[in-house]
């Protein structure tokens, strides 16, 4: 079940602290678990982990495709890795190496992206993922996940213990605002209503999940009723729930830290296409550039992702429908 | 096995090789040809697997990384009984369960899948760590080709496992001497292999690598040393023990049918009776 919590308020830990906790949680109680990093252990908040569980925690350096490989070694040896680098080189510089020791014989490999799209700040463009999603998503069987908060980062990683399969997971490693109550339970695969709507549909996921919330607020005050969808499986998708929400409100806004190439607005555009499902539909996200240095907020408005364009957007599909 | 039914088993790894290639019209003889012998030493002798249980739990594992010279270990493989001989008149044609290159989903057996060199190595050190943290004794062999060695993963994958002293891995190098588009020398000069991997922390020796007695002694003085991985250099020759690829300079890719692989397969019989096996006269 979930609910929204009952205050929207930047949550004091760091997803990261999220992810190690919780990672030494399960690894306590499944003694398969292990984490494969990359000289960012710290980085990537898995010191408790490594401190817990030493012999679990496989650091191999600076050493991404090794690392990436062995993770593969290593579930055929009945493990159940989970590799952890930043998002750029836990899918972009080790492209080949999950397709081959991950993917393509099946196996059981939990891939873990720190620093998804402009969370990335001050390391700027080269660690910046606009495309991670994009190439991520033509690998057969992989499943795409982005947390919108850490009560759903704890929730699906917990289920990624348990599932069999090679899955993507990128998140924002810094703090991020609390959307769910805590324990809220997400089935992987089936997109989250966050507010009902009836003059059109945002989807969206990560962190743009609270800025679709701030948009569809403002919205309201101009007496435009907007449903938010947050899509944090990207893929498989939530076919059903993007259907649905066309017909019943008509308009459909894609809103997400990513490239508009490949990623939700792509993947939600080829369901309405494939159904032949022919309604407004205007997308958020980062056009034909490359990422920079700053902060959030900066890169936020430097991209166009905040809720201000998101509302743009939603206004502007409205208008279409005539 | 005794080293003269070693010797005939790696006979046998060649001659169903090539078989298996002729039927199929082409294929990486070169490379399969020179690890007949430390396949035939490693399912022949010293690894414990059960063609009826290949997926048993305390089982030693292999990762073929040069994983394009699968014919000879799918050779293998089926006479050792894992799958019907039949499968070998069947690779890479549609539908087959012998792809080119080794693959763990298809074949009973192939303990890993492989083909993007370098990787292989990386997949067997997580295997032999994984089998470490669940407190195995088991062992993890691992075939990496001299041409493969130009890969930077490789060299990833030594620093790792000298790093957690991964004293139940045993890695073998092909030293073929050759690569696709030439000699090794021509491609990328290795300078030294046997002191790269003495350097990368390896325990590391070079042996007749179409020996079998050499090779399977080699292995038995790897297991006597603890703390450090081990490496087997195999100094061979790209096509040796097959006369069709011997007669080419350059074999990695041969294209030849069923008259003149038999051919070839009369005179490694006759190489064994004339105890010339598996090199005849063959001049370095």
């Amino acid at each position: 079940m979930v609910k929204l919590a009952k205050e929207h308020n930047v949550n004091p830990k760091e997803m990261r602290a999220i992810y190690g906790e919780t990672l030494t949680e399960i690894a306590a109680e499944n003694e398969k678990v292990v984490a494969i990093n990359c000289d960012l252990c710290s980085s990537m908040g898995l010191k408790p982990f490594a401190k817990a569980f030493p012999e679990r925690a496989i650091n191999v350096g600076i050493q991404e495709a090794n690392g990436c490989s062995m993770a593969g070694g290593m579930s055929a040896a009945g493990m159940v890795p989970f590799f952890n680098t930043f998002s750029v080189f836990a899918t972009r510089r080790v492209y080949d190496q999950i397709f081959m020791c991950a993917s393509y014989p099946h196996l059981n490999v939990k891939i873990i992206g720190g620093d998804a799209g402009v969370s990335a700040t001050s390391n700027g463009g080269t660690h910046m993922p606009f495309e991670d999603i994009g190439i991520m998503r033509v690998m057969p069987e992989i499943t795409i996940l982005e947390p919108s908060d850490s009560v759903m980062f704890k929730d699906l990683l917990r289920q990624l213990a348990d599932i069999y399969g090679v899955q993507y997971l990128r998140f924002c490693r810094k703090n991020t605002v609390d959307i769910y109550e805590e324990g809220s339970h997400f089935t992987i695969g089936k997109a989250n209503v966050v507010k009902e709507g009836a003059d059109a549909t945002i989807i969206t996921c990560g962190i743009l999940v609270w800025e679709a919330m701030k948009a569809a607020e403002a919205l309201a005050k101009e007496g435009i009723n907007v449903k938010v969808v947050d899509m944090f499986t990207i893929k498989p998708i939530d076919a059903e729930c993007i259907l649905e929400s066309a017909k019943q409100t008509g308009a459909i806004v894609t809103a997400e830290n990513h490239h508009l190439i490949g990623g939700l607005a792509s993947a939600v555009s080829e369901v309405l296409a494939e159904n032949g499902v022919s309604v407004p539909f205007e997308k958020i996200g980062v056009g034909e550039e490359f990422g920079e240095v700053g902060d959030v907020p900066y890169l936020m408005e430097r991209f166009r992702l905040t809720d201000k364009y998101i509302a743009q957007a939603v206004r502007a599909a409205v208008a279409k429908k005539g | 096995m005794q080293i003269e039914e070693l010797r005939k088993f790696s006979a046998d790894i060649r001659i169903w090789t090539i078989r298996t290639i002729a039927e199929a019209g082409f294929g990486h003889i070169g490379g399969s040809a020179s690890i007949a012998d430390v396949l035939a030493v490693l399912y022949g002798d010293v690894m414990n697997v059960d063609p009826k249980n290949p997926k048993k739990e305390d089982r030693d594992w292999f990762v073929l990384s040069k994983g394009h010279c699968a014919p000879a270990l799918y050779a293998a493989l089926a006479l050792k009984g894992f799958f019907p001989m039949d499968w070998l008149k069947t690779l890479n044609k549609g539908g087959t369960n012998l792809p080119s290159h080794a693959d763990m989903q298809r074949v009973p057996g192939v303990d890993m899948s492989t083909g993007s060199l370098g990787q292989g190595i990386s997949a067997a050190v997580g295997i032999a760590m994984a089998n470490r943290i669940q407190k195995k004794d088991n062992w993890t062999y691992c075939i990496i080709g001299d041409g493969e060695s130009n890969e930077g993963q490789v060299w990833e994958a030594c620093q790792t496992a000298n790093h957690f002293k991964l004293d139940r891995f045993v890695l073998f190098v092909d030293w073929n001497k050759k690569q696709l588009d030439g000699t090794l020398e021509y491609v990328c000069d290795p300078v030294s292999l046997e002191n790269k991997f003495k350097a990368f922390g390896f325990e590391t020796e070079t042996v007749k690598g179409y020996d079998v007695k050499e090779i399977r002694d080699a292995i038995l003085r790897a297991k006597e040393v603890s703390g450090k991985p081990h490496c087997i250099i195999l100094d061979t020759y790209k096509g040796l023990g097959v006369p069709l690829a011997e007669a080419e300079e350059f074999n990695h890719y041969l294209t030849f049918d069923h008259v003149k692989g038999e051919e070839s397969i009369e005179e490694i019989k006759n190489r064994l009776e004339n105890g010339t096996y598996p090199g005849g006269d063959f001049k370095w």
